[in-house]
């Protein structure tokens, strides 16, 4: 993205939310602002009525695990369908209350994607009109997509050191 | 067009006495080797072993040569349930509960690694083997087996089939198996 369509964005999320953004930049090939975690939903939906911007396509909506840092980020991709410009925005939450106001109230399309994100990372989008696991077992009781948890079935029994010597 | 020269082979007759306008053997005989060449088979496919399932069922292979041409998908009237591919943990109350319709007798033919033991989906969403919800009676291995194989799983189902005693599912042993499932 150029630098002037950076700065356009960066514009209208500073005329009303002074003092949000983190950083900015290009990450790889794609734009990507860093955000505090407060007021995101209220800057989505900024992104999505502005004439300048008009971000009115939520692509995806996932969470990363950052066990070093104590932090999970959830990561929110839109997609200005005019221009054909794509923004990534992201936010850090500690891994202690990892809890941020849900994106449904702008997003419809953000309902199964907060509860995959809730059942795999433990995210609570708070406000969110149905919070359960979608994609898991209902009665699973860890959220398997954090690295403390081991990725493999912890009941089998034919993986053992006596047969392939680990 | 070239002519079939070759004799039809049916089922061979259990061994009894036989005479002018009678024949006298065990009636377990005659229901087994009715039963082992009337098999129909539920097919639980969930992946890439049915695939192959669906060339076992065809032309080429053509599992109605073993009398099992008539697929059910009714729980209700199947004899054979034919587990082929990964079962996620998600799925395994629902395998179980079309287990539990099937009317007895029944039997279970496990194709394929990820049916048998989670296969290569050694992780938190699969199960780790159908015998862990339900008894097994044929484990077929290969990832996924050919056709031959599913076959050769079908024979060895025909031959417990035949040989099972007629009292087997009315034993203690055959009731304590089934509740150290969690099956009534």
């Amino acid at each position: 993205m150029e630098a002037a369509a950076q700065e356009k964005i960066i514009s209208v999320i500073n005329q009303k939310f002074e003092g949000e953004i983190v950083e900015a930049g290009m990450l790889n090939d794609f734009f990507t602002l860093i955000l505090k975690k407060e007021k995101i939903v209220d800057i989505i939906d900024r992104l999505y009525h502005h004439p300048d911007t008009k971000f009115q396509y939520l692509t995806t909506l996932f969470a990363v695990h950052y066990p070093d840092q104590n932090q999970l980020a959830v990561v929110y991709q839109l997609h200005n369908l005019e221009t054909n410009q794509r923004i990534r925005l992201k936010i850090f939450l500690p891994i202690g209350d990892p809890s941020v106001q849900t994106l449904t109230t702008v997003f419809s399309a953000a309902n199964w994607m907060e509860r995959e994100t809730y059942d795999f990372f433990g995210v609570i989008f708070k406000g969110h009109p149905n919070l359960k696991r979608i994609l898991n077992v209902e009665d699973m009781l860890i959220f398997p997509m954090r690295k403390e948890y081991p990725l493999e079935d912890q009941t089998r029994e034919d993986k053992n050191d006596l047969m392939f010597g680990r | 067009m070239e002519t079939i020269t070759e004799k039809i082979k049916v089922g061979e007759k259990p061994e009894g006495f036989e005479g002018t306008g009678f024949f006298a053997t065990r009636l377990d005989k005659v229901v087994g080797l009715a039963r082992k060449n009337s098999i129909w088979p539920l097919p639980f496919a969930t992946s890439c072993c049915g695939i192959e399932f669906m060339a076992t069922m065809g032309a080429h292979y053509d599992l109605a040569r073993f009398g099992s041409e008539r697929l059910s998908f009714s729980p209700r009237q199947a004899d054979l349930l034919m587990v082929m591919g990964t079962i996620a943990k998600k799925m395994g109350p629902v395998l179980r509960q079309v287990y539990e319709q099937m009317a007895e007798p029944r039997w279970v033919l496990s194709v394929g690694a990820c049916a048998s033991s989670g296969g290569i989906f050694d992780t938190y969403s699969v199960l780790q083997g159908i015998d862990r919800i339900i008894p097994v009676d044929v484990y077929v291995p290969g990832c996924p087996p050919r056709p031959e194989q599913i076959i050769d799983g079908v024979m060895k189902i025909q031959y417990l089939v035949e040989n099972e005693s007629l009292r087997r599912r009315d034993s203690q042993e055959y009731k304590t198996m089934l509740n150290k499932y969690g099956i009534e």
